[in-house]
This record gives C-alpha cells, structure tokens and sequence, in this order.
C-alpha cells in the first residue's frame, strides 16, 4: 500500500449474513482421487471445445484432450493419467439439467505429468522479462485458462484488448457472495502465486499499475498479499486495496467503479476504460502455466452448508463430480440424522447463494467455473414464499447496483411489454439477485428478468431471420433480372461482332508469309536471352525481399529497445534504400517481363511461354477443378446452416463450372491436336513446316473452342426451352464441320 | 437422492410484505392516540369499523375471485386501508359513511382493479372521495369539537355510539363544530386575522388538539422513515411545495389561511406521511417522488384556498396518481454505463 487509492462507492447494495467463517477454519485440502473424471468440452463462454482423444486413448496429466474450436473457445487438458472411457452426454453442471459432450477420464492413480516447462526454457530466452505478449497470450490460451470467478470467459480473448490502451489491472478479490471462500483462502495460502500472476499480466497489458480489489471481511488475505508484494519487491506497482463489504462488490463493474470511479459503457467491455479485471484464481492459474506450464487442470471449491461435516476448501481436480466432493467433505443428506425429520427435497447450489444455481442431481462434475458447492439445510436458506403482489415499494430500486428499476422492469417482464422492459435497460441488469434479496413480497425478480431476456433474444433471432429471408428473395429477384438483362446485352455484343467480323473478312489483305518467318526465328532467340534476364531479376529481387524483412526487425528491436536507439536512423536509412532497390528491381523486371511477353507472343512456338500448352492447360483444369470442388463444399455447408450467402455460392459455382468445363475442353482440344503434330515434329527438321503445322494447330485449337462455345450455347439454350436452338443447332454444325476441314488439312501436313 | 432446483437468489432478507403494513399500521397508533384523547372515541369507533368493513369486502371479492382467502388478508394492505379511512375521516361520521367509504375503497378502488398492487388511485382517498362529494354535509359538519374548544366534558363513549350508529340529532350539534381550516377560510373575508384567532377554534397554540395529532403523525412518519419504509423524498417535498405556496400567495394573514394552519392543521402530517407515500399508487423513481409529492402540495394549496372544500388531500393525491406513471417514465434514473437517463417512452429510443 504504496499509493493512496481514492475509493468510490457504487448505488445500491445490500448485506446479507456473511457465512464466511464455516469454511475458512481449515486450510485447503486436496480430496481423494474420483473413480472417474467428467470432462465436459464447454466449460468456457464461447464455442465448445473439439475433443481431441478418441475412446481408449491413454492419456497423461496436463495433456490436451479438446482443442479450442475457433477464437472465443478453450482447450481442455486431461486433469491426470488415465484412460478415455467415454466421450458421450453428461449432465452438465448448468441449471437447466442439459446434457453436453463430456470426455471421461478413468485415472490410473499414477497421476503422471505429460512433458510440461516454462514458457521462459521453451522460447530459451535468459530474461523471462522478455517474453513478447504475444508468446504469454498463447500460452494462456494453450492452458486453457478461462476466468475463474464464475463467468468463465477465455482469458487469452479478454487479454487481446486491441485498440484499446489498459492503464489499469484490477485483479478481484472482493469474493463479495455469502458462503463462498475459495479466492479468501487462496489468496491467504499462494499469495505469491498471484502477485505473479500480476507481473505477468501487467507485462501483456504493459499497464501502469495492478489494483487488488479485497473486501475488508479478509484481512488474513490482505495481510498474505502485502507479504507477498514485498517478497516479489512489487510494492510500487501493485497495490492491495481493502474495500468496504458490500455485495455485490465483487461483480466486475461494481468493483471498476469502486477502484477507480469508472464506469464500464453499456454493451461495452472494462477495456474501453483502460481497464482489464481479472479475477485472483485467474491471475494464479496464469503465473503457474507461464512459469510451470502447467495448464487449468485443478481449482479451488468451496464446499460449506449445515449438511456438510468438514466444511472448507478443496484443491479440486476439474471433473470431480460433486457427489465425490460431498461424500469427502462428510455431507450428510437431511432426513438421515433423525427418524422425524424434515424429509423435504434440499438444494445443492453451484456458485454461492445469491448467484449460483440449484444441482438438478450430485452426479455432474466441477469444472473450470465452479467455486463453491453450497448444500444449506432448507433452516437455514428457506426456499421463498409464494410471491405476494409488489406494491411497488422501491426497496428493489434503491438495492440495484446498475441503478435500475427493478419493480417497473418486473412489471413489464410480467406483462410481456419486453419493448418497454428493453427501452428500460433490462440487458444492464447484472442478475446479482440483489432485488430479490430485498423484494419483501418475495418475487423471483431475477427468474423474470432472465426470461424476459430471453424472449427478447428469441425475439430478435426470429426477426434476423425473416430480414434474411427477405433480403434473399430480393437478392433472387434482382438476381434473375440482372441475367436477363446480361443474357440480352450479350446476345446483342454477339450479333454486332458477327456483322463486324463480316465485313472485316471482306477488306483483310492478304499477308506477306516470308516476312513473318524471319521475324520469328529472331525473336525466339530474344525470348530466350529475356528469360534469362528475367530470372536473373527474379533472384535479385528475393535477395533484396529478404534484406528487406531483416533490417525491419533489426529496425523494430532497436525501436524497443533504449540502448540501441542511436542505431533506429541507420537502420531506416538501410530499410529505405533497399525499398528503393526493390523498386527498381520491380521496375526492370516489369520491363524484362513485358519484352519476354512480346517475343514469345512473337515467337508463338516458345513451350515455356506458350499459354496454351498442354501442360498449362492441364494445370489450368485442375485448378479450376480443385475451386470447383471448395466451391460446392461451401454451398452445402451454406446449405446446411442456411446462411444467406447459398445464393451467391450457387452462382459462383455455376461459373466455375463453366471455367472448368473450358479449361477441360481447351485441354483436351490441346492434348489431341499435339498428339497429331508431334509425329510432324519428329520427322521433320524443316521449321517452316514446322510452323505451318503448328499454324495449324492453332486454327483447329481455336476451332475447337469456337465448337465448345457453340455446344455449351445449345445446351444453354435448350435446358432454358430457349427459341434460339434451332439458329444455334445450326451453328454448331457448321462449326464442327470448319473443325473437320482444319484437321483434314492438317493430317496430310503431318504426314509430308 | 430428491434435490430441489429453484433459481437464485436462494437466500432472501427479512422484509415480508406484510410486516412492512402491521408497521405502518403501528406508526398510526400516535396520532390515533391523539385523535381520541382531543376529539373523543369517534376516531377509535370509526378505525375498527373501517378495519372490519375493509377486511370483510376484502374476503368477499376475494371469494367470489375464488383466491385463498386467507392468504391475501394476511398480506395486511386491507387492513392499512381501513385503518387510514377511519382515521381520516370526521370522528363523528355516521356509521353508513365509513362502510360505504371503506368497502368502495377495497371493492371498486382495489379489488376490481386485480387486488393489491395493482390499484392505479390511492384505495382509502378514492372512498374518501367518494362520500365528501356524496355527502357533504355530514362530511363537513360531524367533526368533533376538541373538549378544550367546546369547553365541556369529552363526549362519552355512550353519546359517541349514539351519534355514530343513530345519528342523534342534538348530540351531534352539541359536540360537533367546525374545522379551523373550514373556520378560518370562510371567515376571513369579514374579519381579521387577530380578530380570528380569538375565537374558540383557535384557542392558543397547542390547545386546539389538531396540533397535537399533527405533530403525532409526523412522529409516526419520522418512526417509518427510520424503519426505511419510506423514503423522505415525498413528505419532505409535499410540505415544502405547500410551505412555500403559502409564503408566496397567502403571506397575508388577513386573507389567507397562515403557514402554521396549514402544516399543523386538518390532514396535512396524515396525509404527507401515510396517504401520499402508499407506494403502491405512488411514483416510484427518487426524483419521480420529489415532483410527485410537490404536486400533491401545490394542489393542496390550490384547493385548500380557492377551492370549495376546506381540506383537500384526498383531491391532490388522486390528481398526482393519475400523474404518477407520466412521471415515472420521465423521471428513470441513470442507469450504470449509460451517459444519460432515458426519457419517455419512445420506442427505439437509446440512450
């Protein structure tokens, strides 16, 4: 407590019983080892994980069994050695009884670690001062560290604040919910852990400072953090602040304002203030899978209530079902102490009392949010009355922590009127529970708050549907207009290039032949010397790219780095130069390419050059094949997720089609026509022959597109019922019988 | 193993609906103290019998509603109903005035709108309403006389049922006189204000009674602002509205009812503390309440001096309910991470 921190109160509020002191009188245990784990893939906010183990597999501590499956996901880790017995629908711990894909694991008591080290020895660096935030962020994200207060967003995602510049790190200790103790003892037991854990993510953050929001119902958590500070010498940048006890204090937003007078924009994330929030366990669990490696396997849970003997805190391995840590925490279920007892179903709450959720059965696992397992006796939290009428005595308003209207939004939760319930900012409520603890008629408020939010959702997903939906059809009717209109404009490009072409037949001059030939052997020769010269240029431009990329990160580390800052000019004079070099190599290279162009067009016969050989048009098909084949594989999975891009999908695909249908016949036109002049090429030496047939070759090639075109026009035109089919049946008989005279020419050409 | 699932919170304080009416019921007690102790039994005879006819018409419309009976008398907002009418109304009232009063209030003024809390008027002020316009006289001119004022003997509990449940014509004109409000505002036009006070209505400071009870109800009102079951916003805004509408139109004494008459006389600490901070008709958001409770001030004033009626609570409350939902959508706090509060309620309108 270097600096004196200015704390600021946040509306509303409330102080229910602590019952904080059952569970912190002992320190935290480690349970016995569960017959199974229970692993399901979405512990975290975001996608589910992908499972990465197949049934069988033997698996080690610490490896990763689910892979994160797009940005917002996280990995999963095995929590010990084992064997994957299952990977099939679990109970999950929510509160709507669901099942999910969960991985069971069947220990073998062995516990053996996979391969794990620092991420300091694996980038073998000296100083782990070093370590780009980048490489930290990555390996918070490989450890599949998701924030552990109780949200359970991935904690790489919340650390990639962008734009945004953090001046602030709150970590949270406020622990503000009745019951729960988990962040209370390990704060008190591995302070040092988390002050680590601070360094690490001021070092991502480069933040200013660390505040340590803490409630001051903790004051051996205060004390064991203090100690810490000075231990790791942080006492400058770190500073423990003790806040007022008051729920809910702990929410991420209250505490922001607490600390700092702050308040998070609605709809807006803590970053676009400067501030990133984390919670304590986070922090610890961040230091030890930088420092260890070691990935999110385990947590600390609460496990306390009048049913539970050994009331306390346990170092839990994720999986462990609940009804293991009930039976290891002595959990007595009501009704088996007397013979007249309260035989009354009790509640099994996951989370604390004022947020957590009542377990639909013991037999789901603890997983990466889960800080405490709450069994009351229903003496000691007794389920609500019937509701009576609200009478709108403000209690619930004045207890708001987001300065809302609970009674008017409960009013218009009631009566469906979600437009004025949205219009009255029922998406700021945080559901804290704080009106309901208040409400003296004893309304679920929240329970309505959480369906209203959820009709709305539906609401809005229905209307996005019927927008998309409409803006498809439109998009079709645009669609087939504008083709019609193409498939005119073409027809009418057609008409008036044949009439133009007519009367060119009409005025073409004969050419002068010898004149041509001549031209043609010298070329050849340039192209080839141009291609050297090309090649030549190409190398001179790698070198100079790759010159290039090192005197950037020269240019960058010096930038970063105070000492060699006499040496940034240098190296900017050095990057500008060879920026000015790969200019003019651009330039040159430019000009050698448009000169080879000139003389293999010239040339016409250059193999490299030459666009259509058959090698070329063989690759060409393939591409357009392999596109096609993407194409049609995103269609159907547009298709299948109906999204509003299959229209334009299907027309991509149809033109690729076509491209491959040309690149096929182009090819196979190619490929034929060789064949047949290759045995002219052999046997003669003569180049004007040679020349001739390739001539030749040429006309028929070109014949055979015009006779592809022709055909794919007729078929066109009569899967469209088109009128023009019997004008195009005609043309494309006559094409095909121009293609039938050229290779007549040419068969008696090869063979002389 | 049976688990029970319920959504959090799971743990709840210890506000009960009802109890917050059985207090509200005992922060009365002080000012029905002194009810009876200046203006005789009238008051008492009136309270249990606005109670028994509020809790009656209540299990009645509750029955033909085929509700749990039982279950919503012991949310205890009828009896407060009762309680307040009989208060409110003149101690020697005949018996039809506060059962008609007190069932309109819990039938037509509650009830018929979907029972507690669902009411748009103030129940009690509604019947109250009711039976002034229908019945003036007898809602004007049964008002006891304090026995400091008549000078005599308290009317005996004897005469006090006589009156109440026979209408006993002599006995009644025997105890009963005119309200210093009512008093004051009709005679100031022929005399002066010394002239005034020397009457026997006005017979020095703390003796007329109204003073007393005033100042009980105030003291019940400070014991529910304490008890945090209401908030000071509208008390303290309806007194100050009035305070200063009487310093600024009535500073002269000669023509207007004084300052000290209209905070310590008639209703007003009845009215300011128990009938306008009924949260169920009342506005509801902090700075909603302020305005709201100055209306109620404002009105009282208006009604109170240039109106036909000498006391006028009942009028300025229901006028303010019929406002007090335009004021809510007018008044909505800032909420957390919002730059300003909304206003209205326009549809699409963000803030």
């Amino acid at each position: 407590m270097t600096h004196l921190i200015q704390l600021h109160e946040f509306d509303g509020g409330i102080h229910p019983p602590e019952n904080k002191l059952q569970s912190t009188g002992r320190g935290i245990k480690k349970p016995p080892m569960p017959n199974e784990l229970v692993l399901p893939i979405h512990q975290h906010i975001g996608a589910p994980a992908d499972p990465v183990v197949a049934v069988g597999d033997t698996v080690l501590k610490g490896q990763t069994i689910a892979q994160p499956h797009g940005y917002v996901s996280a990995p999963l880790h095995a929590p010990t050695s084992g064997t994957v017995i299952a990977i099939e629908d679990r109970v999950v711990p929510h509160a709507s009884g669901l099942t999910e894909l969960s991985i069971v694991i069947k220990p073998d008591r062995q516990d053996s670690w996979i391969e794990h080290q620092s991420l300091c020895a694996e980038l073998g660096l000296d100083d782990c001062d070093d370590i780009p935030a980048d490489a930290l962020i990555a390996r918070i994200r490989d450890c599949g560290i998701a924030g552990m207060g109780g949200a359970g967003f991935p904690t790489a995602v919340k650390l990639n604040t962008g734009k945004y510049t953090i001046d602030t790190l709150i970590l949270n200790g406020a622990e503000c919910e009745p019951y729960i103790t988990a962040d209370d003892m390990l704060m008190r037991e591995r302070a040092v852990g988390i002050i680590r854990g601070a360094q690490i993510l001021l070092q991502i953050l480069k933040a200013e400072r660390c505040l340590i929001g803490v409630e001051d119902n903790k004051p051996e958590a205060i004390a064991a953090l203090e100690a810490a500070l000075l231990e790791l010498h942080e006492e400058h940048h770190i500073d423990v602040v003790t806040i007022p006890t008051k729920y809910p204090s702990g929410g991420e937003k209250q505490l922001i304002q607490i600390l700092t007078g702050k308040e998070v924009p609605s709809g807006g994330i803590p970053a676009q203030v400067g501030i990133v929030c984390q919670n304590v366990g986070t922090a610890l669990a961040i230091a030890e899978a930088v420092d260890e490696g070691k990935p999110l396997i385990s947590r600390i849970t609460t496990v306390t209530g009048d049913t539970i003997v050994d009331k306390g805190n346990w170092d839990v391995l994720l999986g462990t079902p609940v009804s293991h840590l009930l039976k290891a925490s002595g959990y007595q279920a009501p009704g088996k102490r007397k013979i007249f007892s309260n035989k009354k179903p009790t509640r099994i709450i996951m989370g604390g009392p004022m947020m957590g959720f009542a377990l639909p059965t013991t037999e789901l696992p603890v997983v990466k949010t889960t800080n405490c397992i709450l069994a009351p006796t229903n003496k000691e939290l007794p389920a609500n009355d019937i509701a009576m009428a609200c009478i709108r005595c403000g209690m619930c308003a004045d207890a708001c922590p987001a300065d809302l209207l609970p009674q008017q939004l409960y009013w218009f939760s009631k009566a469906e009127e979600l437009d004025k319930a949205e219009q009255h900012n029922l998406f700021d409520c945080i559901e804290c529970g704080a009106c309901s603890y208040v409400c003296p008629s004893e309304i679920p408020l929240v329970q309505y708050y959480r369906h209203s939010k959820g009709a709305i959702r539906e609401e809005r997903a229905t209307y996005q549907k019927a927008e998309q939906a409409r803006e498809r059809f439109e998009a079709r009717i645009a669609r087939q207009e504008r083709e019609q209109a193409e498939k005119d404009a073409k027809r009418k490009a057609r008409a008036e290039a044949a009439a133009k072409a007519q009367e060119a037949k009409k005025s073409a001059a004969p050419t002068n032949s010898a004149a041509d030939k001549a031209s043609i052997s010298t070329s050849t020769v340039q192209a080839a010397t141009n291609s050297a010269d090309l090649e030549k240029l190409q190398k001179q431009l790698t070198g100079a790219q790759a010159a290039l990329v090192k005197t950037k990160e020269k240019l960058e580390a010096a930038q970063n780095d105070p000492d060699q800052a006499d040496k940034v000019a240098l190296f900017e004079g050095a990057l500008a130069k060879t920026q000015d070099k790969i200019k003019k190599i651009a330039i040159d290279m430019a000009a050698a390419k448009k000169a080879a162009k000139t003389s293999t067009t010239e040339a016409g016969v250059s193999d490299k050059g030459d666009p259509n050989s058959p090698e070329r048009l063989k690759k060409k098909w393939d591409t357009a094949h392999a596109r096609l084949e993407t194409a049609s594989k995103r269609l159907t999975e547009a298709q299948e997720q109906g999204l509003d891009t299959v229209e334009l999908l299907t027309q991509g695909l149809e033109k690729q089609k076509a491209r491959v249908e040309e690149a096929k016949a182009a090819y196979e036109a190619v490929s034929s026509s060789t064949k047949n002049s290759s045995v002219a090429e052999v046997s003669t030496d003569d180049l004007n022959k040679e020349n001739a047939n390739d001539e030749l070759n040429r006309k028929i090639r070109a014949q055979q597109d015009r006779v592809a075109k022709a055909n794919e026009r007729l078929e066109m035109a009569k899967a469209e019922g088109l009128d023009t089919v019997d004008a195009l049946t005609k043309a494309h008989t006559k094409q095909l019988e121009k293609l039938a005279g050229l290779e007549a020419q040419l068969t008696p050409a090869g063979e002389a | 193993m049976a688990l029970l699932t319920l959504s959090s919170p799971h743990t709840h304080g210890s506000n009960r609906t009802s109890r917050i009416m059985l207090t509200v019921a005992l922060a009365t007690l002080p000012g029905l103290f002194a009810l009876s102790w200046f203006f005789g039994y009238g008051t008492l005879i009136n309270v249990i019998l606005a109670i028994a006819t509020a809790l009656a018409s209540e299990a009645l419309v509750l029955k033909a509603r085929k509700y749990p009976v039982s279950f919503f008398l012991k949310d205890n907002t009828a009896l407060v109903t009762g309680l307040l009418l009989g208060l409110a109304l003149p101690p020697l009232a005949p018996w039809w005035i506060t059962v008609l009063a007190t069932s309109f209030a819990v039938v037509f003024a509650k009830q018929l709108y979907g029972g507690m809390g669902n009411n748009p008027f103030n129940p009690a002020m509604v019947g109250y309403a009711l039976v002034l316009i229908s019945f003036p006289v007898q809602m004007t001119t049964n008002w006891a006389m304090s026995f400091q004022v008549s000078g005599t003997e308290l009317i005996s509990i004897t005469d006090t049922l006589k009156v109440i449940f026979t209408g006993a014509k002599e006995l009644t004109d025997a105890y009963t006189g005119a309200t210093p409000l009512d008093e004051y505002k009709h005679l100031i036009s022929k005399e002066t204000s010394d002239q005034l006070l020397q009457r026997d209505t006005f017979s020095g400071w703390l003796n007329g009674g109204w003073e007393w009870v005033n100042l009980a109800f105030l003291a019940g009102g400070l014991f529910l602002m304490i008890k945090r079951i209401i908030t000071w916003h509208i008390p303290v805004s309806m007194l100050l509205a009035l305070a200063l509408c009487s310093l600024v139109f009535g500073w002269d004494e000669d023509l207007y009812t004084p300052l000290s008459l209209h905070l310590l006389s008639g209703a007003t600490m009845l009215g300011a503390f128990f009938i306008a901070t009924d949260p169920v008709s009342a506005s509801t958001t902090p700075r909603g309440k302020l305005i709201y409770g100055a209306g109620i001030g404002i009105f009282l004033y208006i009604i109170r001096t240039w109106g036909a009626y000498p006391d006028a609570i009942a009028f300025a409350v229901l006028l303010m309910n019929f406002a007090a939902p335009f004021i809510d959508a007018y008044t909505q706090p800032r909420t957390y991470g919002h730059d300003k509060p909304r206003r209205g309620l326009k549809p699409g309108d963000k803030s």
